[in-house]
């Protein structure tokens, strides 16, 4: 692959202070039956380097997330109250004030968003080439050559092959060349942060392995900071250092990928992960979660998972918990979290690995 | 046993000429009522054809369609009646699979009365009450006069599967039946679903793009991976999830992201010669994964289309060359 070649920020970036940090970060959207309260003050720090992954359902207010972040939100959203800081090269800007010319700036080469490769993320009329002279000249980079060049390498980069995509519309191309397309216009401007939003959704299941590999590099070998939204929980282990749960617009856990994959203490992710299955995993009984995501307009008092959660207790019912410590560099926004602790004793969830040239596995049911 | 629905060398194409397209070609399986069995590929593999002519909605270009032994197309009009009611389908979208404008009692009453199932409105509804309660929509009376915009997307898959009830169905094709459903509910729906097979016999032909819910549900039963139109693989799930011999079933169970961090940086790499599906419309000669093949044999691959041979371990694998060879998808 092209990588070695590439000229971007090589300098080990892990060293650097966070370059996104939220702080109490509050978004609502205004309806005709009232404000839907899509996120509730989120606050976290996005270390350099590293690839944090915002798992949840519809609703959540992950994307939500996301879109606020780079301001691309619809103008019936505001986002009050909440700070958001990005850092670069000493420079420290408080991104909710930038003017709308500074926000284009800021968008692109600073912290850009990839969308889901549907064909409405491009202009349906411009080809490849087009699009990403746009982008250029619209940051002021008027030199033809070197776009294009910069294209090229890009584009090698995705594993493309730049004679057939560059003078492509978008229709021509496939799913996962569209994704690759997105991913490599989106390093143009050598962006220090990148926003995914669902990356591998509605693609085949080879493609989205060649997607995960290119992140995968980006993430270790170019130490890209990255943002993975996703209801994938898939896309979280295969990618992310650290995961962060979120439900009606909180997080509500907050840990190491192994922390929250093995040692939850949330009621709601260890939900998630019993409801998933694995193909190369042990045969596992899954859970389901009763009920479903509450309305974001008449959200229920106290803890917003309570009427779904096996552990609420009366406490619950009443108080919202904050994220509390449960562990190093891990915390959770549960009242019960040590039960949770306690069912993780009894029950684990390593699921061990399939043996896989024994097929006299455990027969098991489900139901 | 007598399988209850089997398909010989069935072949469906789309258009005409240069645009012609095989979209399902040569597909032959039998299902025995009571088993469980999980149709996988890629989008445009053909599943979803087959599912289509499998439960009738979609005649087949060439190739029978053979339910409880006989030839759908040779049915005379009783017994097609019948063939159809024991078949029933259930599609991705309940968005658009329920009528917006009617109640979910008319939803559920109207083929119950329509069929002849019960006598009578007051019959209609007290039926009507008891099959939302099969499908876990309780308090059954909450649900029954609400219109379908008023549920969530988990709660309208219910609604569908109680329609596709109301007519007593032996066997059911759910195509993508919870792809659109929120994860923390999909697996209250495959309980269901399980609980109906238990409970009514039913026999179902579950599609899917997820191998991974494909292994949960037919955990007991047996996949059958298509690739661009044909069957390149089947067996037990067991068999095939832990020994897959078909190049492209190890390929793609070796690409499916899994939810384990542990288990997704173990899987194997298996590099593909090329990244891109070949499009339907130009086909490759011979074995249509070759071009794409890590253990592709020139002059043998791409000659001829290789036949479906039985495995001692059960299944049929459609590749002479790897038939015999295992790997092992972790490392």
């Amino acid at each position: 692959m092209a990588s070695s070649n590439l000229d971007w920020q090589t300098d080990d970036k892990r060293e650097h202070p966070a370059p996104l940090t939220l702080e109490n970060v509050h978004v609502s959207y205004a309806t005709r039956r009232g404000k839907v309260r899509a996120v509730r003050g989120v606050t976290v720090d996005l270390h350099a380097g590293e690839s944090l992954a915002l798992i949840g359902e519809s609703g959540s207010g992950k994307s939500t997330l996301g879109l606020a972040i780079v301001r691309l939100l619809p103008e019936t959203a505001e986002v009050v109250p909440g700070v958001i800081t990005y850092r670069r090269d000493g420079r420290e800007i408080d991104v909710l004030k930038l003017k709308p010319n500074e926000m284009r700036e800021f968008r692109w080469s600073d912290c850009a968003m990839v969308f889901q490769a549907a064909l409405n993320a491009f202009n349906p009329v411009l080809k490849v080439w087009a699009q990403a002279l746009d982008t250029a000249k619209a940051h002021g980079w008027s030199d033809k050559d070197a776009v294009r060049k910069r294209l090229v390498e890009l584009l090698e980069f995705v594993q493309l092959d730049p004679k057939r995509v560059i003078d492509a519309y978008p229709h021509e191309l496939s799913g996962g060349m569209r994704q690759r397309v997105l991913l490599a216009l989106s390093l143009l401007l050598n962006p220090q942060v990148l926003i995914l939003d669902e990356p591998t959704t509605a693609l085949d299941i080879i493609t989205q392995r060649t997607i995960i590999k290119l992140l995968r590099e980006l993430k270790e070998d170019q130490h890209f900071t990255m943002i993975f939204i996703s209801h994938d929980l898939a896309i979280a282990a295969e990618l992310a250092d650290r995961v962060a749960t979120m439900y009606a617009g909180r997080i509500v856990e907050l840990g190491t990928s192994e922390d929250i994959f093995y040692r939850p203490r949330h009621p709601y992710t260890l939900g998630l992960i019993r409801a998933v299955p694995t193909v190369s995993g042990g045969f596992e009984q899954l859970f389901s979660i009763p009920g479903s995501p509450p309305d974001l307009v008449e959200l229920p008092p106290g803890c917003k998972f309570h009427p779904r959660c096996a552990f609420a207790s009366e406490r619950c019912k009443q108080e919202e918990p904050e994220l509390v410590e449960v562990g190093p560099n891990h915390t959770a926004a549960c009242w019960n979290w040590v039960q949770v602790e306690d069912e993780l004793k009894r029950n684990p969830l390593h699921r061990g690995a399939l043996n896989v040239l024994d097929t006299a596995v455990v027969s098991e049911e489900i139901a | 046993m007598a399988p209850i629905i089997e398909v010989r060398n069935l072949t469906k194409q789309f258009g005409k000429g240069a645009e012609m397209v095989t979209a399902v070609d040569s597909v032959s399986f039998a299902i025995e009522p009571g088993e469980t069995v999980c149709l996988v590929g890629e989008s445009g593999c053909g599943k979803s054809t087959t599912g289509r002519m499998v439960a009738g909605l979609l005649e087949a270009t060439s190739g029978e369609v053979i339910f409880e032994g006989k030839n759908i197309k040779q049915l005379d009009s009783a017994a097609f009646r019948r063939y159809r009611q024991t078949v029933q389908i259930i599609h991705q979208d309940p968005y658009s699979s329920l009528n917006p404008t009617q109640t979910i009692r008319q939803i559920i009453t109207a083929p119950l009365l329509r069929h002849n199932k019960v006598k009578g409105k007051s019959a209609a509804e007290a039926r009507a009450l008891e099959l939302l309660e099969v499908v876990d929509l309780t308090p059954a009376r909450d649900v029954i006069d609400k219109y379908p915009h008023q549920l969530s997307g988990g709660q309208r898959q219910r609604v569908a599967v109680a329609r596709a009830l109301t007519v007593d169905p032996k066997f059911i094709v759910a195509d993508e039946a919870v792809s659109m459903v929120d994860v923390s509910i999909r697996v209250s729906i495959l309980t269901m679903l399980a609980r109906l097979k238990k409970e009514f016999d039913v026999t179902f032909l579950f599609i899917t793009h997820d191998l991974a819910l494909a292994k949960y549900f037919a955990w007991q039963g047996r996949i059958t991976v298509m690739y661009l139109g044909r069957i390149v693989e089947d067996g037990p799930t067991q068999r095939l999830i832990t020994d897959p011999r078909h190049p492209y079933t190890q390929a793609l169970l070796s690409a499916v992201p899994e939810a384990d961090p542990e288990l997704a940086h173990h899987k194997r790499e298996i590099e593909l010669r090329d990244a891109e599906i070949p499009s339907l419309l130009a086909l490759p000669r011979g074995c249509t994964f070759h071009p794409r093949c890590p253990y592709f044999v020139a002059g043998q691959c791409d000659v001829a289309v290789p036949p479906l041979e039985a495995l001692p371990e059960g299944g049929r694998v459609a590749c002479p060359v790897r038939m015999g060879e295992r790997i092992s998808l972790l490392v």
